[in-house]
């Protein structure tokens, strides 16, 4: 697939107390990656031939001996991964998201999550900014394949800085993990001082009108949409629900007691994500109204990311317009 | 560092004494289970108590010493013949075979290897155990750990595409710290195998996938211990083992058959199973 980074699809405006140019999710994967294989030599990483776009080429080249490119064939990658987690090794087994945890599904559930090895699957190309690739290639049910298998932490970061301190965080977390990285350049959106946690929410507000809990991209558009609502009056807060599995129930259970309205809003079908999992705890301990933003039960298409976005209704505009008519 | 209860045993007719045991510690669990595969825990049954009691460092006591040699039962509706080698290897006492497939036993219908220390992988889903095997031998090679790993198959197993994506990958890795074996019993669930999905010329398939291939009688217990030999000199490729058994070997009347795959001896068989395996 061609290597011609996108315009961000969503940095049209540079977000709240960054000056820093956006950067994809992937790119930062990358070299994270390379600086853990540098300290730590119990790292080893995985590919199935799409070490130039995963990103993971950086650290084959620096580690070759640790690095084992398993050709196209996801299910024996993930397979292989768990043998070596059973040797003692902290496996990365990266492909693009829709292979990863579509092909691959039922090696992960009894190698990795029954097993409970030390797996962690980094996967790329998460979601339709994949742009112009298409359907075939834009995973829009990944979190929903992974979350419903036992023992998996399923981790969406926002940009680049948390990427950094999401890869280090489950290098150091014992048990199978994924994480859900993008292609296109995203704009920094989180604090400076901000570390990432697993199953931490990040909360840069709790509004009393409306919350929006927000994963990976979506965060941006989240931030930008509150800032639009400000104007008109409407106190509206937001989440970065960075792991999506095990929910911050905490931090949702806030949100939802302060406001009536909660919106979801994920790069992903609203059917099995973010939206699904915050519907399906709130359902059970605090009813409020949800409506969830996401792909609507439908296919991508090729074209470019920002097109994509606004055709699935996945913009600040469409959040802002989507609270207003339900206020 | 290597402590086997028993001491590994290189006799043949010792050998053929254990596998008796095996073989009547799989008909019991799965009388007393009352489910369970028959046919295809009694086939493989000489090869793996060769693997395990001739060949293997293992400890059950430390069942996570690093030096341990692995074996993973791909094929792992064949649970009733792990656990009947654990048993008598000293992983657990006797009486726990009386709880297959019961509430929270430790013995699963399938192996599980967070409730069976011992286990190293969980399987049941075929065509997985290869994978696993090459990534733990990619691991043993980088920590230059000496142990070897063993990965029993099921014939109709290799019918999963993954197997050969895992047989490119032992080959393409030049990983010969791993024998594999191919229970080549001829029967699935469906039918013969060649009636339901042909695999053959197996022997060819996996040469020309870059094995080496060892084609023996795999109730011979001195071809089998020839072939084990032969793939732990192997070097710089990958050993395969192709043995040629037959399903529900060691009872006549559940032998070449189909229906005994997933089938459990009934009270009256198992006395009258036991009584040929002791006279066998």
């Amino acid at each position: 697939m061609g290597e011609r980074i996108q315009q961000s699809a969503v940095s049209s405006q540079q977000s709240a107390g960054s000056e820093k140019k956006p950067k994809a999710t992937r790119d930062e994967y990358g070299e994270v990656l390379l600086e853990l294989g540098k300290k730590r030599s119990d790292i080893v990483v995985l590919d199935a031939d799409l070490s130039s776009s995963t990103k993971t080429g950086k650290f084959a080249k620096a580690f070759p001996d640790r690095f084992f490119n398993m050709g196209i064939a996801e299910q024996d990658m993930v397979g292989t991964a768990a043998g070596l987690s059973l040797t003692g090794k902290v496996p990365f087994a990266s492909t693009f998201a829709v292979f990863e945890t579509g092909r691959a599904w039922d090696q992960i559930r009894l190698t990795v999550c029954y097993s409970n090895t030390n797996v962690k699957l980094v996967a790329t190309h998460g979601g339709i900014t994949v742009g112009e690739d298409g359907a075939s290639h834009q995973a829009l049910e990944d979190i929903a394949l992974m979350r419903s298998l036992p023992n998996m932490t399923v981790i969406v970061p926002s940009d680049a800085a948390e990427t950094a301190s999401v890869i280090n965080a489950v290098a150091d977390y014992k048990g199978p993990v994924y994480v859900r990285l993008g292609r296109a350049k995203v704009p920094y959106v989180m604090p400076d001082n901000y570390r990432f946690r697993i199953g931490k929410a990040h909360i840069f507000h709790i509004g009393k009108d409306v919350n929006i809990i927000a994963a990976g991209i979506m965060v941006d558009a989240a931030i930008k949409a509150a800032a639009l609502l400000k104007k008109d009056g409407i106190d509206t807060g937001v989440l970065n629900m960075s792991t999506i599995k095990p929910l911050d129930e905490e931090a949702v259970l806030s949100a939802a007691k302060s406001a009536k309205l909660i919106l979801t809003a994920e790069e992903h079908s609203i059917i099995g994500g973010l939206g699904s999992a915050v519907c399906e705890f709130l359902s059970e301990t605090h009813p409020v109204r949800v409506i969830r933003i996401g792909v609507r039960d439908t296919f991508g298409c090729s074209g470019n990311p920002d097109d994509l976005l606004r055709i699935h209704g996945l913009t600040a505009e469409d959040i802002v317009k989507t609270i207003k008519d339900s206020m | 560092m290597s402590v086997l209860t028993k001491g590994k045993i290189t006799d043949v007719s010792e050998l053929r004494k254990v596998a008796k045991n095996v073989r009547i510690r799989i008909l019991h669990m799965l009388t007393m289970a009352g489910s369970g595969h028959t046919g295809g825990s009694l086939s493989a049954a000489d090869v793996a108590v060769a693997i395990y009691f001739s060949k293997m460092n293992f400890n059950p006591k430390e069942p996570f010493w690093k030096g341990r040699d692995r074996f993973i039962l791909s094929k792992g509706h064949a649970a009733p013949l792990l656990y009947a080698l654990m048993a008598e290897a000293g992983y657990f006492p006797e009486d726990v075979l009386d709880n297959l497939r019961k509430i929270e036993s430790p013995l699963q219908g399938h192996p599980c290897c967070k409730r069976l220390p011992g286990v190293e992988v969980s399987t049941g889903s075929l065509g997985q155990g290869l994978s696993v095997a090459n990534g733990m031998a990619l691991g043993l090679r980088l920590d230059k750990n000496p142990a070897r790993i063993y990965c029993i198959m099921g014939d109709g197993e290799i019918q999963e595409g993954q197997i050969w994506e895992a047989a490119m990958t032992a080959a393409h890795y030049k990983i010969d710290n791993l024998c594999a074996v191919v229970d080549n019993n001829g029967l699935q669930i469906d039918g013969p195998v060649q009636k339901v999905m042909g695999i053959n010329p197996i022997h060819d398939k996996w040469a020309a996938f870059g094995w080496h291939v060892i084609g023996i009688d795999g109730h011979n217990m001195e071809q089998i211990l020839a072939a084990l030999d032969e793939a732990e000199k192997t070097k710089g490729m990958p050993t395969v083992i192709i043995a040629n058994t037959t399903k529900g070997k060691g009872v006549s009347f559940f032998e070449h058959k189909v229906e005994y795959h997933g089938i459990t001896p009934t009270p009256e068989e198992y006395e009258r199973a036991v009584k040929e395996i002791h006279n066998g």
